[in-house]
């Protein structure tokens, strides 16, 4: 059953050095405020899965957290590049970056698969590609029609990962808008943390939109504005700018050091980071 | 339509890739150029567009221009919104799509495709951002589109990484990429050999230069097919066409 509890303790409690630990939210609801405190708290040695690493990898890969990366699309949409990505890949800094990877198909397949406790996922779009002789993929035959098809592992994370608008006092969770595979990341995951923008006594639920009951999560957090720069669809949009703006911040070390020492160690939970973003706002350097 | 004088080579793409959408055709859309293309088709000639976003938007009809394939607008102007494995499993590889729409970083002579890395796999020039759902949409659209700049570096004779298959014939999808846009004119696959072919050129552009701007032996068409510069209709549904940031470039 969902426990009700601070997000720096769902961390501290869940979150273990080496972990496997998938972040999840395809564009909507992804949890940054959740990525900060792995951070915060100097988790090392993980293994990140999530289908697009967009900013939030960026962030937990420059800061040194990860060893190996599970993905299918790493960039910063609409902008270009993920600098601090790229820097651990082209010249392994901070630290050398293992990589796996998949196409989304591919990714979406296996987190299927983990959330119906299936050892694999089906896809039809490896065979022919270099992906087929560079990523964790077997072959199986259909038993019906004797199809070749492409086999990826499940994917069975220590740690799942999400934010969603809602929850209620006992921790149902109810989520809306584009729901990318919150679900299967937390029905698959060993243990789950959701950050929610609010916390209310009774959900006034839209039918069929509680998409996790209580009972299939680990720990509720409540962490209002806990997806920016993503968005929360119905509480705020997508921070737009930033991600422009974040091109700038990451291509250089220094900067992206700075920027991580302002915003996320120097501050210690979620309200103090929109603090300090809006203070930095008010000041230009 | 009236020709208009003044265009960019951006804009002369967007117009070109438009103009082959047909109306009513289902379409999985990328962003950026694909994504600009697909939405001015449904500005002008094809309203009735179906623009399916892999975030799981499905028949979005933005006013703006996305900037991430996920933006809210999309998913409040969709006729439905689904999953993420949804998308993939039942809508693309279950052969619901008519047109896939791909950009790529280097393109080989029969539209196999690579977003994947410059130089060596284990130790990359330029790591990518990788395949994302390129893969599937090539080998599970009924066709594909592509949309890539032409220079040397990007039309190549040898790819540094395959990511997706030009002719994934024999795999009871579609029949691969049929159509690449550049800044120059037009290229589709030859119908015996499947070999992409030079088929038209934009006005004032030159064989030789597309020969120098390709870096395999292009062939061009014995006909090169004639395409009538943007009309001041469509630039003008072009350019009403917002980014979502637009402020924040501005700024």
């Amino acid at each position: 059953m969902a426990e009700i509890v601070p997000l720096d303790q769902a961390v501290r409690e869940l979150v273990s050095d080496g972990d496997t630990v998938a972040l999840e939210g395809f564009t909507h609801l992804i949890p940054h405020a959740a990525g900060h405190e792995l951070i915060r708290q100097g988790r090392r040695r993980l293994t990140l899965v999530r289908m697009t690493p967009d900013v939030v990898y960026d962030q937990l890969i420059g800061m040194g957290c990860a060893q190996k990366l599970v993905f299918s699309w790493g960039g910063n949409p609409g902008v270009g590049s993920l600098h601090r990505f790229r820097d651990a890949v082209e010249h392994d800094w901070p630290a050398p970056l293992e990589l796996e990877e998949h196409s989304h198909a591919g990714m979406a397949a296996g987190y299927a698969a983990g959330a119906s406790n299936f050892p694999f996922g089906l896809v039809r779009g490896y065979e022919g590609t270099g992906l087929a002789e560079r990523t964790n993929v077997g072959w199986v035959a259909c038993p019906f029609t004797g199809e070749r098809l492409a086999a990826v592992p499940a994917i069975r994370p220590d740690v799942g990962v999400i934010h969603a608008q809602q929850a209620d006092a006992r921790g149902n969770v109810q989520l809306w808008g584009i729901s990318g595979v919150q679900k299967e990341v937390v029905l698959g995951a060993k243990r789950s943390i959701v950050t929610v923008e609010e916390i209310v006594e009774e959900l006034d639920e839209k039918p069929g939109s509680t998409q996790l009951p209580a009972w299939t999560v680990t720990a509720v957090c409540e962490c209002p504005g806990g997806a920016h720069p993503s968005y929360s669809h119905g509480y705020y949009d997508r921070d737009n700018a930033f991600y422009v703006s974040w091109d700038g911040i990451s291509r250089d070390r220094a900067s992206f050091l700075a920027w991580m020492q302002s915003h996320v160690l120097d501050t210690a939970d979620v309200a103090e980071y929109h603090r300090s973003l809006s203070e930095s706002e008010a000041t230009p350097v | 339509m009236t020709p208009v004088e003044s265009y960019t080579a951006d804009e002369m793409m967007a117009v070109a890739a438009a103009r082959r959408l047909r109306d009513g055709a289902v379409c999985f859309v990328g962003i950026g150029l694909p994504s600009r293309a697909a939405n001015l088709a449904r500005a002008t000639h094809a309203p009735n567009c179906v623009l399916i976003y892999e975030s799981g938007a499905i028949g979005a009809k933005p006013s703006r221009l996305p900037l991430s394939i996920g933006d809210g607008e999309l998913a409040e102007t969709a006729d439905t919104v689904v999953s993420v494995p949804e998308i993939f499993s039942y809508w693309l590889q279950g052969g619901r799509i008519d047109v896939g729409f791909l950009g790529a970083a280097q393109i080989d002579r029969f539209g196999n495709l690579n977003s994947t890395v410059i130089g060596e796999y284990e130790q990359p020039k330029v790591r990518l951002p990788g395949a994302g759902g390129a893969p599937e949409i090539a080998s599970w659209c009924k066709e594909t589109f592509v949309m890539v700049r032409q220079t040397p570096r990007a039309f190549v004779e040898r790819l540094d990484f395959l990511t997706s298959l030009g002719r994934p014939q024999g795999r009871r999808g579609g029949v691969g990429v049929t159509y690449v846009v550049t800044d120059l004119g037009v290229l589709e696959p030859d119908a015996e050999s499947g070999e992409l072919t030079m088929t038209a050129l934009y006005p004032d552009v030159t064989p030789e230069e597309a020969r120098e701007a390709t870096g395999w032996k292009l062939r061009l068409a014995d006909e090169l097919r004639p395409v009538q510069p943007p009309s001041a209709e469509e630039l003008e549904a072009l350019r009403a066409l917002k980014p979502a940031n637009e402020e924040t470039v501005a700024r």
